[in-house]
């Protein structure tokens, strides 16, 4: 079995550090493949993309990839909706979190195979306002 | 996790200044907390409602994409600490995951120079919704 948690650790961590969703990959894999309890799946989500993201943003710094500028006011009103985030998630319970869940995932993965490549000019032209 | 620490303390009072008398710091101060919430309610999703959230604020698709990892570091962290502390999951539980993310997350950064973004969009929107059905039954 820890063939295939490794396996679903490689490719959480490779999309997961392009910003593509990686801990979807982590969580459908332990939900259900493994049979995870929802809130546990999520804790091991949360815990896994802690050293991942790190060294992610490591990498991305040194190149001198990421405007703190903008980050960080984003970073510190996430702080705070974290906390909301976990009462909500008392509040609503278990069953229910994981039926959103789904929902989402089906609801996010026909918006991003529909929407049109999203690679256009901007690319290019590098267009990134400043603060 | 240190060096992070560390460029936020020294850009705090900074921040706060942003976010109080900038409407632009404020909004993205609001934004942050729905993904927080979000985030936090489910345990992931954060960095994938960020990406979209920077593009809209004027960054290119990949460079999204790099900064919206940034932004959700610090936000998992916090939302990790609060499951590990309400009980809901052990650290060791994450542990036979991590290795081989590391290694993922490593190639991960040198190929996204190289892959299109589109492609590889598209191939994990089908995973998803195969997922999301399959979680739903």
């Amino acid at each position: 079995m820890w063939i295939l948690s490794s396996i679903a650790g490689f490719f959480s961590g490779l999309i997961g550090s392009m910003g593509l969703g990686g801990g979807a990959v982590l969580l459908i894999y332990l939900t259900v493949f493994q049979h995870t309890p929802q809130f546990k799946a999520q804790g091991i989500n949360l815990i896994f993309f802690v050293p991942i993201a790190v060294l992610a943003v490591i990498i991305y710094s040194f190149k001198k990839e990421i405007k703190w500028k903008t980050v960080l006011p984003i970073v510190a009103g996430g702080v705070l909706g974290s906390f909301g985030g976990l009462y909500l998630s008392k509040l609503i319970g278990e069953e229910w979190v994981s039926k959103i869940f789904a929902v989402l995932l089906i609801v996010l993965g026909l918006r991003e195979f529909f929407t049109k490549s999203p690679l256009k000019k901007s690319e290019k032209g590098g267009i990134v306002k400043k603060e | 996790m240190f060096s992070l620490f560390f460029i936020f303390n020294k850009n705090l009072t900074i921040l706060i200044s942003v976010i109080i008398t900038k409407k632009k710091g404020f909004i993205s101060f609001l934004l942050g907390a729905l993904i927080g919430a979000v985030n936090g309610l489910l345990g992931a999703g954060g960095g994938m409602l960020t990406v979209p959230i920077l593009k809209k604020m004027g960054m290119p698709q990949k460079a999204a994409h790099k900064n919206a990892v940034a932004v959700i570091l610090p936000i998992t962290a916090i939302s990790a600490t609060l499951y590990l502390f309400s009980g809901r999951v052990r650290l060791l539980d994450a542990v036979p995951f991590i290795p081989l993310g590391l290694v993922g997350a490593a190639l991960g950064t040198f190929i996204i120079k190289k892959i299109s973004p589109t492609l590889l969009k598209k191939i994990f929107a089908l995973f998803m919704i195969w997922a999301g059905v399959r979680a739903f039954l």
